[in-house]
């Protein structure tokens, strides 16, 4: 899972304070995993110094002052880059894939193509590994099936939140 | 490459329902193309009006620069019989003949003598390694054997396009992907054209490309640079 990234995705939807960004990140992505707030802090500190957000307004409380961010022009390009780019067709991504749809739904991009984006790739890498197990030896065929059997899993659940797509854009949007 | 065979805003309804929406797609000279989708999407329902099976309701079907969707069903059902080979989920031999014969119909039905055809379809038995069998009836073969027999049945007029209708859909994994194996090599030799239509990812990786059908419209994803 990216963090900076996904901090930076749920920004695109509203400007919003670290402690809500947290409290979204835990909702949607955490999967009780929570995000520490050090780290949240730490990543929006980094992505203010890139230039990817700002700091829009900052509002005293008892505790330390609340920073409301905003994402900028170059954050909103970085999410839009890695949103429609496909991840390299590996084993155990789902996770990232996850909140590439998850994120897609919440902003009202079109999330239907980037996972035809992304199968597209995945069926690239299958008939790679196809041809070598056509062309080479059995040991060769072996491996190789063990990477085809792991990617048509990935496969499978793109295919499935294909058709939950609807389902899904409800249950994530407010 | 050439296109050989292309469908342009394909429409066709199984009464009221609609099952194609204005499909389009492009077939190149040698090419294995997947034709993937979901259940119902209509993509068998897209392959049968590229092979003539059936008429769209609007849109043309082009195949070697013939409309099939203009042609009279004669035409078209000569143009499957010497052009066309096709493979089905289920083998569909018949089970009266032998495993030759079954291999051969289709030169018998071309009006090929018995005496070429046989010797046509015994040279298939050989190069898919069916060696021994040609003398079974399909109850006699087993479900990868009987496949096997029905690629044969499909490449032996040595058709210009080969349609294959989710044909592993009834093997194990295993047999499936020796029936790929052979068909797209025998495809790759003989330089047919295969349009394949599968709803698995690990068969549509023989293919050259894939298009996905959803709804009843072809969706084909940008090629992704090799």
């Amino acid at each position: 899972m990216s963090v900076p990234l996904t901090l930076l995705g749920l920004l695109e939807r509203e400007p919003s304070h670290g402690y809500d960004l947290k409290r979204d990140y835990d909702a949607f992505f955490g999967r009780g995993k929570p995000l520490p707030f050090g780290q949240v802090y730490s990543t929006l500190s980094r992505l203010a110094r890139d230039g990817k957000v700002v700091i829009s307004d900052v509002a005293p409380g008892s505790g330390p002052d609340r920073k409301r961010y905003v994402i900028t022009d170059v954050g909103a390009t970085e999410v839009e880059q890695w949103l429609t780019q496909p991840v390299d067709p590996e084993p155990h991504l789902q996770t990232v894939l996850f909140a590439k749809v998850v994120l897609a739904l919440m902003l009202d991009r079109p999330a239907a193509e980037y996972l035809d984006t992304q199968r597209s790739a995945h069926l690239h890498r299958m008939r790679e590994l196809t041809e070598i197990k056509r062309a080479g030896s059995l040991v060769d065929a072996l491996l190789a099936d063990h990477g085809l059997y792991h990617l048509e899993a990935d496969l499978r659940w793109i295919e499935m939140t294909g058709a939950r797509l609807d389902a899904l854009r409800k249950e994530v949007r407010r | 490459m050439t296109v050989v065979i292309e469908a342009r805003d394909v429409e066709f309804a199984f009464g009221q329902t609609p099952a194609l929406r204005g499909a389009s797609v492009a077939v190149e000279a040698g090419e294995i193309l997947a034709i993937m989708g979901p259940s119902g999407s209509g993509k068998s329902t897209l392959l049968h009006c590229l092979a003539g099976i059936l008429v769209p309701d609007a849109g043309e079907v082009l195949f070697d620069g013939i409309r099939v969707d203009a042609l009279a069903e004669t035409q078209r059902s000569s143009l499957r019989r010497d052009r066309f080979g096709f493979v089905f989920q289920f083998g569909q031999l018949v089970p009266e003949l032998t495993a030759a014969e079954n291999v051969a119909l289709p030169l018998l039905l071309s009006g090929v003598h018995r005496k070429q055809a046989l010797p046509r379809a015994y040279a298939w038995f050989a190069r898919l390694g069916l060696d021994g069998l040609e003398q079974r009836r399909s109850g006699e073969l087993s479900g990868g054997q009987a496949q096997r027999v029905a690629l044969a049945r499909g490449m032996v007029t040595e058709p210009q396009v080969l349609f294959a209708d989710e044909p592993t859909g009834a093997l194990d994994s295993l047999t499936g992907e020796q029936v790929m194996d052979l068909l797209v090599g025998a495809a790759r030799e003989q330089g047919t054209t295969v349009i394949l239509v599968t709803h698995e990812p690990r068969i549509a990786a023989y293919a050259d490309r894939e298009v996905m059908v959803r709804d009843g419209r072809v969706n084909a994803p940008d090629r992704i640079a090799s």
